[in-house]
């Protein structure tokens, strides 16, 4: 991959340190009165998530990562490996649950999720944000229902379970919010 | 005053990046052409030429200095008066930041007590060891491509990340008597250690202007011009040249004088209570 120079450094850059991918999530210019230009940068891990702060003289080059983003749909879970296909290449790739993370409380059978590849190979996948999911088993009606009881877990067909309000049946389609993982409205679908 | 934005003169400093334009006339010979970084060498030949007391407004530019602070294009308003020794031209500094501000005259801090008060160590005397220590203290962590022996550069960082942001939070602060390292186009008071007579003025944690008690020998400036060249080579970076009509006029003369350059688009941000200098320029470099 090509190197990327300070002066093209910006927010959303994706790029490689020390081995691994990080997105560049903050960069600011600064330059003591008559002394050298500096960048400092803050840099999301791609995959675990974590924070680090790097600072870069003005000149300095890094280099980019190889970080793709692509479209996948969701064909079926195979043990502890969750199976998604490209959209567009039909390549198929499989991913540990480490690598799904929550995602599988979402993905159902053709969902299409957003993927992130490293190197060619999957690295994070994200649902869209909103899904509709059947409701699997829950306790009937309002049973329990007081004032401070609202809510009643709900399994849903993925295998999660999500609170919904009290009113909602098995059968029923529920909208979540998966950035949230809470739930939204009946869906009628 | 008004002075030429293009000119065949630039400043000469290792950290300072002008634009060029190349002209080339019809069948003559092309010319490089400087958009100023500061209109400081134009100033100085007309005290040369006479001038006593003199300001202007006027847009510099400054490749690649972006960011909440910075755009490549912004406004200086630059002050000259002859006659003035450091002290009376910080204090002419101090009586307009007051005016313009209402936070009170400046406090006086020199370089040296800054350190010993926020970094505690002696800018001046220090090892390099013992500045690099201390740079690893910071909260963020220095670049890893500064060079160990880039004495100026452990020392700005060290600025950056623990004096400036306490500087001129109640009180204006002038920051005064830099390492001799950094005088740019300052006079070097003669000591133990010799001294620059530079000033920067801090508001809120802000660099807001920078003064000289002028350079006037101009065979210091060649010397000076040649060895920002010889670090520019070694950064990479292209030589600006070092000849210069202001250069010319300082062997004929240069009164001493005292001056200052306000970077008027910062205080427009102190005044409107701006986060970022986008929010004060109509059109920022983005979409200039």
């Amino acid at each position: 991959m090509g190197s990327i120079n300070t002066s093209d450094f910006k927010k959303g850059l994706k790029v490689q340190l020390d081995g691994d991918p990080y997105l560049m999530v903050e960069c600011n210019f600064v330059k003591p009165g008559k002394g050298q230009a500096l960048y400092k940068c803050r840099l999301k891990h791609l995959i675990r998530g974590t924070t680090i702060d790097r600072t870069w003289k003005s000149g300095d080059s890094i280099e980019s990562a190889d970080v793709e983003e692509i479209s996948a749909q969701y064909l079926y879970r195979q043990g502890d490996k969750f199976v998604f296909m490209d959209n567009e290449s039909y390549e198929q790739y499989e991913l540990t649950a480490d690598q799904v993370g929550d995602t599988w409380k979402y993905v159902k059978e053709s969902m299409v999720c957003g993927m992130v590849l490293y190197n060619g190979n999957p690295i994070t996948v994200t649902p869209p944000n909103h899904v509709v999911l059947k409701i699997e088993y829950c306790e009937p009606g309002a049973r329990g229902n007081t004032a401070n009881n609202v809510t009643k877990p709900c399994k849903v067909e993925t295998g999660a379970e999500f609170q919904c309000p009290v009113f909602v049946n098995i059968g029923d389609l529920i909208k979540i919010d998966t950035r949230t993982g809470e739930y939204l409205e009946r869906a009628k679908e | 005053m008004e002075t030429p934005i293009l000119s065949t003169d630039t400043v000469v400093d290792r950290h300072l990046d002008p634009f060029s334009l190349h002209v080339g006339s019809t069948g003559g010979r092309p010319q490089t052409f400087w958009l100023q970084t500061s209109p400081e060498f134009a100033m100085k030949r007309l005290l040369a030429a006479g001038a006593e007391a003199i300001y202007q407004v006027s847009r510099v530019f400054r490749q690649e200095e972006q960011g909440s602070l910075h755009n490549p294009e912004f406004t200086l308003v630059e002050w000259y008066r002859t006659g003035d020794d450091f002290f009376a031209g910080m204090q002419l500094t101090s009586d307009l930041c007051e005016m313009l501000l209402g936070r009170g005259p400046a406090e006086l801090l020199s370089y040296a007590e800054a350190f010993q008060h926020y970094v505690s160590l002696d800018p001046h005397t220090a090892s390099l060891e013992t500045l690099i220590a201390a740079a690893r203290q910071c909260d963020s962590p220095p670049p890893e491509s500064m060079a160990k022996g880039d004495r100026d550069g452990w020392l700005d960082w060290l600025l950056t990340e623990r004096v400036q942001v306490h500087l001129g939070l109640e009180r204006p602060v002038l920051l005064y008597d830099f390492p001799a390292s950094q005088a740019a186009l300052a006079q070097i008071r003669p000591g133990e250690p010799p001294l620059a007579e530079r000033f920067e003025l801090y508001v809120s944690g802000w660099e807001l202007a920078n003064g000289y008690h002028e350079l006037l020998d101009a065979g210091e400036l060649r010397r000076r011009n040649a060895l920002a060249n010889i670090l520019r080579r070694s950064d990479g970076k292209a030589v600006l040249p070092e000849e210069s009509r202001l250069l010319a006029a300082m062997e004929r003369g240069l009164p001493p004088a005292v001056g200052c350059a306000l970077g008027f688009d910062r205080l427009v941000m102190l005044a409107a209570g701006a986060k970022s200098i986008d929010e004060v320029i109509a059109f920022p470099w983005d979409r200039a």
